[in-house]
Protein backbone atom coordinates (compact mmCIF):
# COMPACT_ATOMS: atom_id res chain seq x y z
CA UNK A 1 0.00 0.00 0.00
CA UNK A 2 1.32 3.46 -0.97
CA UNK A 3 1.13 6.16 1.66
CA UNK A 4 3.54 8.53 -0.10
CA UNK A 5 4.60 8.78 -3.73
CA UNK A 6 8.25 9.00 -2.72
CA UNK A 7 9.34 5.35 -2.18
CA UNK A 8 11.80 6.21 0.60
CA UNK A 9 9.20 8.17 2.56
CA UNK A 10 6.80 5.31 2.02
CA UNK A 11 9.23 2.79 3.52
CA UNK A 12 9.93 5.05 6.48
CA UNK A 13 6.23 5.61 7.12
CA UNK A 14 5.40 1.90 7.00
CA UNK A 15 8.36 1.04 9.22
CA UNK A 16 7.16 3.54 11.80
CA UNK A 17 3.62 2.18 11.63
CA UNK A 18 4.83 -1.40 12.09
CA UNK A 19 7.14 -0.27 14.89
CA UNK A 20 4.30 1.49 16.65
CA UNK A 21 1.92 -1.42 16.24
CA UNK A 22 4.22 -4.28 17.12
CA UNK A 23 6.85 -2.84 19.46
CA UNK A 24 5.08 0.06 21.16
CA UNK A 25 1.62 -1.44 21.47
CA UNK A 26 2.21 -5.19 21.73
CA UNK A 27 5.69 -5.52 23.24
CA UNK A 28 5.72 -2.48 25.51
CA UNK A 29 2.07 -2.98 26.35
CA UNK A 30 2.60 -6.60 27.29
CA UNK A 31 5.74 -5.75 29.25
CA UNK A 32 3.82 -3.13 31.21
CA UNK A 33 0.98 -5.50 31.94
CA UNK A 34 3.55 -8.10 33.00
CA UNK A 35 4.72 -5.83 35.83
CA UNK A 36 1.29 -6.31 37.33
CA UNK A 37 0.74 -9.87 36.12
CA UNK A 38 3.96 -11.09 37.70
CA UNK A 39 2.88 -9.92 41.14
CA UNK A 40 -0.73 -11.04 40.81
CA UNK A 41 0.16 -14.40 39.28
CA UNK A 42 2.81 -15.19 41.87
CA UNK A 43 0.40 -14.16 44.61
CA UNK A 44 -2.36 -16.48 43.43
CA UNK A 45 0.14 -19.32 43.09
CA UNK A 46 1.23 -18.75 46.69
CA UNK A 47 -2.29 -18.39 48.17
CA UNK A 48 -2.06 -14.63 48.57
CA UNK A 49 -4.50 -12.05 47.19
CA UNK A 50 -1.70 -10.04 45.56
CA UNK A 51 -1.76 -6.33 44.73
CA UNK A 52 -5.29 -5.00 45.18
CA UNK A 53 -4.96 -1.53 46.68
CA UNK A 54 -4.52 0.82 43.74
CA UNK A 55 -7.91 2.17 42.75
CA UNK A 56 -9.69 4.92 40.89
CA UNK A 57 -12.75 5.82 42.89
CA UNK A 58 -14.19 2.48 43.96
CA UNK A 59 -12.87 0.71 40.87
CA UNK A 60 -10.10 -1.73 41.70
CA UNK A 61 -10.09 -4.35 38.93
CA UNK A 62 -7.97 -6.69 41.02
CA UNK A 63 -5.22 -4.11 41.39
CA UNK A 64 -4.80 -3.56 37.66
CA UNK A 65 -4.13 0.12 38.34
CA UNK A 66 -0.87 -0.82 40.04
CA UNK A 67 0.76 -0.70 36.63
CA UNK A 68 -0.30 2.96 36.43
CA UNK A 69 0.61 3.69 40.03
CA UNK A 70 4.11 2.27 39.62
CA UNK A 71 5.36 4.75 37.00
CA UNK A 72 3.88 7.64 38.97
CA UNK A 73 5.70 6.43 42.05
CA UNK A 74 8.93 5.83 40.12
CA UNK A 75 8.82 9.28 38.49
CA UNK A 76 8.31 11.10 41.77
CA UNK A 77 10.97 9.21 43.72
CA UNK A 78 14.42 10.55 44.43
CA UNK A 79 16.78 9.73 41.60
CA UNK A 80 19.61 8.58 43.81
CA UNK A 81 23.07 8.13 42.42
CA UNK A 82 25.94 6.69 44.41
CA UNK A 83 29.26 8.42 45.02
CA UNK A 84 30.91 7.07 41.92
CA UNK A 85 33.87 8.12 39.78
CA UNK A 86 31.85 7.18 36.66
CA UNK A 87 28.59 9.13 36.87
CA UNK A 88 28.13 9.25 33.10
CA UNK A 89 28.59 5.50 32.77
CA UNK A 90 26.15 5.02 35.64
CA UNK A 91 23.52 7.07 33.77
CA UNK A 92 24.19 5.38 30.44
CA UNK A 93 23.90 1.82 31.73
CA UNK A 94 20.08 1.60 31.86
CA UNK A 95 19.87 3.02 28.33
CA UNK A 96 22.45 0.55 27.03
CA UNK A 97 20.51 -2.27 28.67
CA UNK A 98 17.15 -1.05 27.40
CA UNK A 99 17.71 -0.20 23.73
CA UNK A 100 19.06 -3.59 22.52
CA UNK A 101 16.11 -5.29 24.18
CA UNK A 102 13.78 -3.27 21.94
CA UNK A 103 15.97 -3.40 18.82
CA UNK A 104 15.79 -7.15 18.35
CA UNK A 105 12.08 -7.03 17.61
CA UNK A 106 12.98 -5.45 14.27
CA UNK A 107 13.60 -8.81 12.60
CA UNK A 108 10.84 -10.90 14.15
CA UNK A 109 8.13 -11.70 11.58
CA UNK A 110 4.72 -11.19 13.14
CA UNK A 111 2.67 -12.09 10.11
CA UNK A 112 2.83 -13.74 6.66
CA UNK A 113 4.61 -12.01 3.80
CA UNK A 114 7.75 -9.93 3.36
CA UNK A 115 6.11 -6.81 4.76
CA UNK A 116 5.07 -8.30 8.10
CA UNK A 117 8.41 -7.66 9.73
CA UNK A 118 9.80 -4.28 10.72
CA UNK A 119 13.19 -4.70 9.03
CA UNK A 120 13.10 -7.20 6.20
CA UNK A 121 16.73 -8.38 6.27
CA UNK A 122 18.24 -11.79 5.68
CA UNK A 123 20.31 -11.49 8.85
CA UNK A 124 17.45 -12.72 10.99
CA UNK A 125 18.68 -14.64 13.98
CA UNK A 126 22.27 -13.43 13.55
CA UNK A 127 21.04 -9.88 14.15
CA UNK A 128 19.22 -11.04 17.27
CA UNK A 129 22.34 -12.72 18.64
CA UNK A 130 24.49 -9.70 17.86
CA UNK A 131 22.16 -7.16 19.43
CA UNK A 132 20.77 -9.09 22.39
CA UNK A 133 24.30 -9.85 23.60
CA UNK A 134 24.90 -6.10 23.71
CA UNK A 135 22.53 -5.69 26.58
CA UNK A 136 24.99 -7.37 28.91
CA UNK A 137 27.19 -4.30 28.40
CA UNK A 138 24.54 -2.25 30.13
CA UNK A 139 24.67 -4.59 33.10
CA UNK A 140 28.47 -4.60 33.19
CA UNK A 141 28.67 -0.81 32.89
CA UNK A 142 26.04 -0.35 35.57
CA UNK A 143 27.66 -2.77 37.97
CA UNK A 144 31.12 -1.23 37.47
CA UNK A 145 29.91 2.37 37.69
CA UNK A 146 27.85 1.69 40.81
CA UNK A 147 31.06 1.64 42.84
CA UNK A 148 29.59 -1.06 45.03
CA UNK A 149 30.92 -4.53 45.72
CA UNK A 150 27.54 -6.25 45.51
CA UNK A 151 26.90 -4.65 42.15
CA UNK A 152 30.31 -5.67 40.89
CA UNK A 153 29.77 -9.26 41.98
CA UNK A 154 26.45 -9.25 40.17
CA UNK A 155 28.13 -7.83 37.08
CA UNK A 156 30.80 -10.53 37.14
CA UNK A 157 28.15 -13.20 37.42
CA UNK A 158 26.14 -11.77 34.52
CA UNK A 159 29.22 -11.75 32.33
CA UNK A 160 30.09 -15.35 33.11
CA UNK A 161 26.49 -16.49 32.80
CA UNK A 162 25.89 -14.69 29.50
CA UNK A 163 29.04 -16.10 27.91
CA UNK A 164 28.24 -19.65 29.05
CA UNK A 165 24.65 -19.67 27.88
CA UNK A 166 25.28 -17.66 24.73
CA UNK A 167 27.47 -20.53 23.51
CA UNK A 168 24.83 -23.11 24.34
CA UNK A 169 21.90 -21.17 22.87
CA UNK A 170 23.84 -20.55 19.64
CA UNK A 171 24.51 -24.26 19.22
CA UNK A 172 20.93 -25.16 20.11
CA UNK A 173 19.53 -22.88 17.43
CA UNK A 174 22.00 -24.26 14.87
CA UNK A 175 19.89 -27.41 14.89
CA UNK A 176 16.86 -25.34 13.88
CA UNK A 177 18.80 -23.71 11.03
CA UNK A 178 19.92 -27.13 9.80
CA UNK A 179 16.34 -28.37 9.63
CA UNK A 180 14.89 -25.31 7.88
CA UNK A 181 18.00 -24.33 5.93
CA UNK A 182 17.95 -20.62 6.66
CA UNK A 183 18.76 -18.00 9.29
CA UNK A 184 16.07 -15.69 7.92
CA UNK A 185 13.27 -15.91 10.46
CA UNK A 186 10.53 -15.37 7.87
CA UNK A 187 11.84 -18.30 5.80
CA UNK A 188 12.06 -20.47 8.91
CA UNK A 189 8.42 -19.72 9.64
CA UNK A 190 7.38 -20.43 6.05
CA UNK A 191 9.22 -23.76 6.18
CA UNK A 192 7.29 -24.64 9.34
CA UNK A 193 4.07 -24.51 7.33
CA UNK A 194 4.69 -28.00 5.92
CA UNK A 195 3.60 -31.16 7.63
CA UNK A 196 5.66 -34.12 8.78
CA UNK A 197 4.38 -37.73 8.89
CA UNK A 198 1.26 -36.48 7.15
CA UNK A 199 -0.49 -34.85 10.09
CA UNK A 200 1.97 -33.09 12.41
CA UNK A 201 2.81 -29.48 11.52
CA UNK A 202 6.56 -29.16 10.93
CA UNK A 203 6.97 -26.84 13.89
CA UNK A 204 10.33 -26.59 15.61
CA UNK A 205 8.93 -28.11 18.78
CA UNK A 206 8.16 -31.34 16.88
CA UNK A 207 11.26 -31.46 14.70
CA UNK A 208 13.60 -30.27 17.48
CA UNK A 209 11.98 -31.14 20.84
CA UNK A 210 15.28 -31.24 22.74
CA UNK A 211 16.29 -27.91 21.24
CA UNK A 212 13.05 -26.34 22.45
CA UNK A 213 13.69 -27.36 26.05
CA UNK A 214 17.32 -26.27 25.87
CA UNK A 215 16.32 -22.99 24.20
CA UNK A 216 13.84 -22.19 26.94
CA UNK A 217 16.33 -22.98 29.72
CA UNK A 218 19.18 -21.04 28.11
CA UNK A 219 16.96 -18.09 27.24
CA UNK A 220 15.68 -17.81 30.80
CA UNK A 221 19.28 -18.05 32.00
CA UNK A 222 20.29 -15.25 29.64
CA UNK A 223 17.45 -13.11 30.88
CA UNK A 224 18.91 -13.49 34.40
CA UNK A 225 15.56 -14.36 35.93
CA UNK A 226 14.87 -17.00 38.55
CA UNK A 227 15.75 -19.88 38.66
CA UNK A 228 18.92 -18.38 37.14
CA UNK A 229 18.84 -15.03 38.96
CA UNK A 230 22.41 -15.23 40.27
CA UNK A 231 23.09 -11.70 39.01
CA UNK A 232 20.28 -10.19 41.02
CA UNK A 233 20.36 -12.66 43.91
CA UNK A 234 18.40 -10.77 46.55
CA UNK A 235 19.40 -13.28 49.19
CA UNK A 236 23.13 -12.88 48.56
CA UNK A 237 23.82 -9.60 46.75
CA UNK A 238 21.04 -7.27 47.97
CA UNK A 239 19.77 -6.63 44.45
CA UNK A 240 22.90 -7.57 42.55
CA UNK A 241 23.96 -5.28 39.79
CA UNK A 242 21.02 -2.90 40.07
CA UNK A 243 21.38 -2.33 43.81
CA UNK A 244 22.20 1.36 43.35
CA UNK A 245 19.50 2.13 40.81
CA UNK A 246 16.37 3.90 41.93
CA UNK A 247 13.52 5.92 40.48
CA UNK A 248 13.02 5.77 36.70
CA UNK A 249 16.46 4.25 36.13
CA UNK A 250 15.32 1.20 38.04
CA UNK A 251 12.00 1.19 36.21
CA UNK A 252 13.81 1.13 32.87
CA UNK A 253 15.95 -1.81 34.00
CA UNK A 254 12.95 -3.71 35.31
CA UNK A 255 11.03 -3.00 32.12
CA UNK A 256 13.89 -4.19 29.92
CA UNK A 257 13.78 -7.47 31.82
CA UNK A 258 10.07 -7.82 31.04
CA UNK A 259 10.69 -6.86 27.41
CA UNK A 260 13.21 -9.67 27.22
CA UNK A 261 10.56 -12.07 28.50
CA UNK A 262 8.39 -10.98 25.59
CA UNK A 263 11.38 -11.35 23.26
CA UNK A 264 11.99 -14.91 24.41
CA UNK A 265 8.30 -15.58 23.86
CA UNK A 266 8.29 -14.07 20.36
CA UNK A 267 11.50 -15.77 19.29
CA UNK A 268 10.38 -19.10 20.73
CA UNK A 269 7.04 -18.80 18.94
CA UNK A 270 8.86 -17.99 15.70
CA UNK A 271 11.39 -20.78 15.86
CA UNK A 272 9.51 -23.56 17.63
CA UNK A 273 5.77 -22.93 17.54
CA UNK A 274 5.38 -22.22 13.84
CA UNK A 275 5.33 -18.42 14.06
CA UNK A 276 2.13 -17.05 12.54
CA UNK A 277 0.96 -20.41 11.15
CA UNK A 278 -2.43 -21.75 12.12
CA UNK A 279 -2.33 -25.53 11.50
CA UNK A 280 -4.39 -26.66 8.54
CA UNK A 281 -5.19 -23.18 7.29
CA UNK A 282 -3.64 -21.41 4.33
CA UNK A 283 -4.54 -18.47 2.11
CA UNK A 284 -3.99 -14.74 2.01
CA UNK A 285 -7.28 -12.98 2.62
CA UNK A 286 -6.95 -9.93 4.92
CA UNK A 287 -9.07 -11.62 7.59
CA UNK A 288 -6.82 -14.67 7.60
CA UNK A 289 -3.72 -12.51 7.78
CA UNK A 290 -5.18 -10.74 10.80
CA UNK A 291 -5.98 -14.11 12.39
CA UNK A 292 -2.44 -15.31 11.72
CA UNK A 293 -0.97 -12.22 13.35
CA UNK A 294 -3.26 -12.93 16.29
CA UNK A 295 -2.09 -16.54 16.37
CA UNK A 296 1.53 -15.41 16.52
CA UNK A 297 0.82 -13.01 19.38
CA UNK A 298 -1.10 -15.74 21.24
CA UNK A 299 1.80 -18.18 20.88
CA UNK A 300 4.17 -15.52 22.17
CA UNK A 301 1.87 -14.87 25.13
CA UNK A 302 1.70 -18.61 25.81
CA UNK A 303 5.50 -18.76 26.06
CA UNK A 304 5.49 -15.69 28.29
CA UNK A 305 3.03 -17.47 30.57
CA UNK A 306 5.27 -20.55 30.55
CA UNK A 307 8.27 -18.45 31.62
CA UNK A 308 6.24 -16.85 34.40
CA UNK A 309 5.13 -20.24 35.69
CA UNK A 310 8.69 -21.59 35.58
CA UNK A 311 9.94 -18.53 37.42
CA UNK A 312 7.42 -19.01 40.24
CA UNK A 313 7.76 -22.79 40.42
CA UNK A 314 11.43 -23.66 40.50
CA UNK A 315 13.83 -22.87 43.32
CA UNK A 316 16.81 -20.80 42.28
CA UNK A 317 20.21 -22.25 41.44
CA UNK A 318 23.40 -21.47 43.25
CA UNK A 319 25.97 -19.64 41.14
CA UNK A 320 28.28 -22.64 40.73
CA UNK A 321 25.28 -24.80 39.82
CA UNK A 322 24.33 -22.36 37.09
CA UNK A 323 27.85 -22.54 35.68
CA UNK A 324 27.98 -26.32 35.93
CA UNK A 325 24.60 -26.65 34.24
CA UNK A 326 25.70 -24.32 31.48
CA UNK A 327 29.02 -25.95 30.60
CA UNK A 328 28.56 -29.57 31.62
CA UNK A 329 24.95 -30.20 30.63
CA UNK A 330 23.59 -27.50 28.30
CA UNK A 331 26.63 -27.34 26.06
CA UNK A 332 27.07 -31.13 25.58
CA UNK A 333 23.31 -31.51 25.13
CA UNK A 334 23.31 -28.78 22.49
CA UNK A 335 26.23 -30.47 20.72
CA UNK A 336 24.49 -33.86 20.91
CA UNK A 337 21.36 -32.29 19.47
CA UNK A 338 23.45 -30.89 16.62
CA UNK A 339 25.05 -34.27 15.87
CA UNK A 340 21.73 -36.12 16.04
CA UNK A 341 20.10 -33.57 13.74
CA UNK A 342 22.97 -33.96 11.29
CA UNK A 343 22.71 -37.76 11.29
CA UNK A 344 18.93 -37.63 10.91
CA UNK A 345 19.13 -35.16 8.03
CA UNK A 346 21.76 -37.29 6.25
CA UNK A 347 19.65 -40.44 6.61
CA UNK A 348 16.55 -38.68 5.30
CA UNK A 349 18.49 -37.25 2.35
CA UNK A 350 19.92 -40.66 1.41
CA UNK A 351 16.56 -42.36 1.40
CA UNK B 1 20.60 -46.75 67.20
CA UNK B 2 21.27 -44.94 64.02
CA UNK B 3 18.24 -44.11 61.99
CA UNK B 4 18.36 -45.32 58.44
CA UNK B 5 17.50 -42.59 55.97
CA UNK B 6 16.00 -43.76 52.74
CA UNK B 7 17.76 -41.76 50.10
CA UNK B 8 15.90 -41.48 46.84
CA UNK B 9 18.06 -42.52 43.93
CA UNK B 10 16.65 -40.54 41.00
CA UNK B 11 16.37 -42.51 37.81
CA UNK B 12 17.35 -41.10 34.44
CA UNK B 13 13.93 -39.57 33.78
CA UNK B 14 14.02 -37.79 37.14
CA UNK B 15 17.57 -36.64 36.61
CA UNK B 16 16.69 -35.01 33.31
CA UNK B 17 14.26 -32.84 35.34
CA UNK B 18 12.00 -32.31 32.34
CA UNK B 19 9.16 -34.47 33.64
CA UNK B 20 9.68 -33.31 37.22
CA UNK B 21 9.58 -29.66 36.20
CA UNK B 22 6.39 -30.31 34.23
CA UNK B 23 4.88 -31.83 37.39
CA UNK B 24 5.94 -28.77 39.37
CA UNK B 25 4.40 -26.46 36.79
CA UNK B 26 1.18 -28.44 37.04
CA UNK B 27 1.10 -27.94 40.81
CA UNK B 28 1.61 -24.18 40.64
CA UNK B 29 -0.83 -23.83 37.75
CA UNK B 30 -3.44 -25.79 39.70
CA UNK B 31 -2.99 -23.49 42.69
CA UNK B 32 -3.34 -20.49 40.39
CA UNK B 33 -6.53 -21.73 38.72
CA UNK B 34 -8.04 -22.72 42.08
CA UNK B 35 -7.35 -19.32 43.61
CA UNK B 36 -8.59 -17.48 40.54
CA UNK B 37 -11.81 -19.36 39.81
CA UNK B 38 -12.51 -21.93 42.49
CA UNK B 39 -12.44 -22.01 46.26
CA UNK B 40 -9.88 -19.50 47.43
CA UNK B 41 -7.19 -20.78 49.78
CA UNK B 42 -5.96 -17.30 50.57
CA UNK B 43 -4.58 -17.21 54.09
CA UNK B 44 -3.36 -13.63 54.39
CA UNK B 45 -5.27 -10.96 56.30
CA UNK B 46 -6.21 -7.62 54.74
CA UNK B 47 -4.71 -5.68 57.62
CA UNK B 48 -6.37 -2.35 58.15
CA UNK B 49 -9.82 -3.80 57.49
CA UNK B 50 -9.30 -7.18 59.17
CA UNK B 51 -7.35 -7.67 62.34
CA UNK B 52 -6.09 -10.71 64.14
CA UNK B 53 -6.86 -10.39 67.86
CA UNK B 54 -3.88 -10.04 70.15
CA UNK B 55 -3.04 -12.46 72.91
CA UNK B 56 -4.20 -11.35 76.36
CA UNK B 57 -0.58 -11.01 77.45
CA UNK B 58 0.28 -8.66 74.57
CA UNK B 59 2.54 -5.88 75.84
CA UNK B 60 1.47 -2.66 74.19
CA UNK B 61 2.04 0.98 74.96
CA UNK B 62 2.51 1.76 78.65
CA UNK B 63 -0.13 3.38 80.80
CA UNK B 64 -0.27 4.88 84.30
CA UNK B 65 -3.24 3.77 86.37
CA UNK B 66 -5.27 6.11 88.61
CA UNK B 67 -6.51 5.96 92.15
CA UNK B 68 -10.24 5.97 92.79
CA UNK B 69 -10.12 9.73 93.24
CA UNK B 70 -8.39 10.17 89.85
CA UNK B 71 -4.88 10.84 91.16
CA UNK B 72 -1.92 9.05 89.68
CA UNK B 73 -1.30 5.78 91.50
CA UNK B 74 2.47 6.03 91.08
CA UNK B 75 4.42 6.93 94.22
CA UNK B 76 7.68 7.74 92.40
CA UNK B 77 9.59 4.93 94.09
CA UNK B 78 11.92 4.63 91.04
CA UNK B 79 11.74 0.83 91.02
CA UNK B 80 10.60 0.75 87.40
CA UNK B 81 13.31 3.18 86.31
CA UNK B 82 15.85 1.03 88.18
CA UNK B 83 14.58 -2.22 86.67
CA UNK B 84 14.45 -0.82 83.18
CA UNK B 85 17.25 -2.39 81.12
CA UNK B 86 16.91 0.27 78.44
CA UNK B 87 16.99 3.26 80.81
CA UNK B 88 14.01 4.80 79.10
CA UNK B 89 12.02 5.94 82.15
CA UNK B 90 12.64 9.39 83.63
CA UNK B 91 10.81 10.27 86.86
CA UNK B 92 10.91 13.54 88.74
CA UNK B 93 9.45 13.07 92.22
CA UNK B 94 7.78 15.57 94.52
CA UNK B 95 6.37 15.40 98.04
CA UNK B 96 2.69 14.53 98.31
CA UNK B 97 0.35 16.38 100.67
CA UNK B 98 -1.02 13.10 101.98
CA UNK B 99 1.59 11.76 104.46
CA UNK B 100 0.37 8.23 103.73
CA UNK B 101 1.38 8.49 100.10
CA UNK B 102 4.59 10.48 100.65
CA UNK B 103 5.64 10.97 97.01
CA UNK B 104 4.21 11.37 93.54
CA UNK B 105 5.78 12.00 90.11
CA UNK B 106 5.62 15.54 88.73
CA UNK B 107 7.13 14.22 85.53
CA UNK B 108 6.93 10.67 84.26
CA UNK B 109 8.48 10.29 80.87
CA UNK B 110 9.04 7.14 78.81
CA UNK B 111 11.15 7.35 75.69
CA UNK B 112 9.33 4.85 73.48
CA UNK B 113 12.21 4.72 71.02
CA UNK B 114 14.49 3.38 73.75
CA UNK B 115 11.90 1.06 75.27
CA UNK B 116 12.29 -2.61 74.40
CA UNK B 117 8.83 -3.60 75.69
CA UNK B 118 10.25 -6.21 78.07
CA UNK B 119 7.65 -5.56 80.78
CA UNK B 120 10.17 -5.40 83.66
CA UNK B 121 8.72 -2.05 84.75
CA UNK B 122 5.24 -3.46 85.38
CA UNK B 123 6.79 -6.45 87.17
CA UNK B 124 8.86 -4.15 89.38
CA UNK B 125 6.01 -1.81 90.25
CA UNK B 126 4.77 -2.38 93.84
CA UNK B 127 1.65 -0.25 93.35
CA UNK B 128 0.31 -1.64 90.08
CA UNK B 129 0.81 1.88 88.75
CA UNK B 130 2.57 1.18 85.45
CA UNK B 131 1.02 -1.39 83.20
CA UNK B 132 1.41 -2.43 79.57
CA UNK B 133 -2.00 -3.94 78.94
CA UNK B 134 -3.41 -1.12 76.85
CA UNK B 135 -3.40 -3.25 73.71
CA UNK B 136 -2.30 -0.16 71.80
CA UNK B 137 0.58 0.02 69.36
CA UNK B 138 3.18 2.69 69.57
CA UNK B 139 2.41 4.95 66.62
CA UNK B 140 5.12 6.28 64.36
CA UNK B 141 5.88 9.98 64.44
CA UNK B 142 7.82 12.51 62.45
CA UNK B 143 10.24 13.51 65.21
CA UNK B 144 12.10 11.64 67.93
CA UNK B 145 10.79 14.20 70.41
CA UNK B 146 7.22 12.99 69.78
CA UNK B 147 8.12 9.51 70.98
CA UNK B 148 8.81 10.75 74.50
CA UNK B 149 5.53 10.07 76.21
CA UNK B 150 4.70 12.14 79.31
CA UNK B 151 2.52 11.64 82.35
CA UNK B 152 -0.60 13.17 80.76
CA UNK B 153 -0.50 10.80 77.79
CA UNK B 154 0.18 7.78 79.97
CA UNK B 155 -2.70 8.63 82.28
CA UNK B 156 -5.01 9.12 79.32
CA UNK B 157 -4.53 5.47 78.41
CA UNK B 158 -5.52 4.31 81.90
CA UNK B 159 -9.08 3.52 80.89
CA UNK B 160 -7.80 0.91 78.40
CA UNK B 161 -6.24 -1.19 81.16
CA UNK B 162 -7.77 -4.56 81.93
CA UNK B 163 -7.81 -3.45 85.57
CA UNK B 164 -10.28 -0.69 84.76
CA UNK B 165 -12.34 -3.05 82.59
CA UNK B 166 -12.97 -5.68 85.20
CA UNK B 167 -9.99 -7.81 84.27
CA UNK B 168 -11.20 -8.50 80.75
CA UNK B 169 -8.72 -7.91 77.97
CA UNK B 170 -10.05 -5.92 75.08
CA UNK B 171 -8.13 -5.85 71.84
CA UNK B 172 -7.75 -2.42 70.38
CA UNK B 173 -6.63 -1.29 67.02
CA UNK B 174 -3.54 0.81 66.71
CA UNK B 175 -5.48 4.09 66.84
CA UNK B 176 -6.21 3.27 70.44
CA UNK B 177 -9.98 2.89 70.30
CA UNK B 178 -11.14 -0.09 72.30
CA UNK B 179 -13.60 -2.58 70.95
CA UNK B 180 -14.79 -5.88 72.35
CA UNK B 181 -13.18 -9.16 71.42
CA UNK B 182 -16.27 -11.28 71.01
CA UNK B 183 -14.60 -13.94 68.86
CA UNK B 184 -12.77 -15.47 71.83
CA UNK B 185 -15.71 -15.62 74.22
Amino acid sequence: MQLFTDPILNVIAWTLIKFAGFVLVFVMGLATVLTWTERKYSALIQNRPGPNRANIGNLRLGGLFHMLADPIKMLTKEDFSPDTPNPIMFRLAPIVAFIPALMVFAVIPFGPGDQMVIANTELGILFIFAISSLNVYGAVMGSWASNNKWSLMGGLRITAQMISYEVAIGLVLCGVFMIYGSVDLQQIVVAQGQTILGFLPAWGIFTQPLAFILYLACAIAENKRAPFDTAEAESELTAGWWTEYSSMNFAVLALSEFIEIVLIGCLGATLFLGGWHIPGVSGDTPLLVALQIGAFLLKAIFLVWLQMTIRWTLPRFRYDQVMRLGWRIMLPAALANLVLTGIALTLIDRR
Amino acid sequence: MAKLVNRIQPDLVQQSYVVEIAKGLAITSRAFVRNLFGKKDIVTVQYPEQKVPYAPRFRGKHLLTKRDDGQVRCVACMLCATACPANCITIVAAEHDDRGIEKYPTQFEIDLLKCIYCGFCEEACPCDAIRMDSGVHTLPSYTRRDQKTGKVDLLALAKLSTASQGGEFRATDHEGTAHGRSSHH
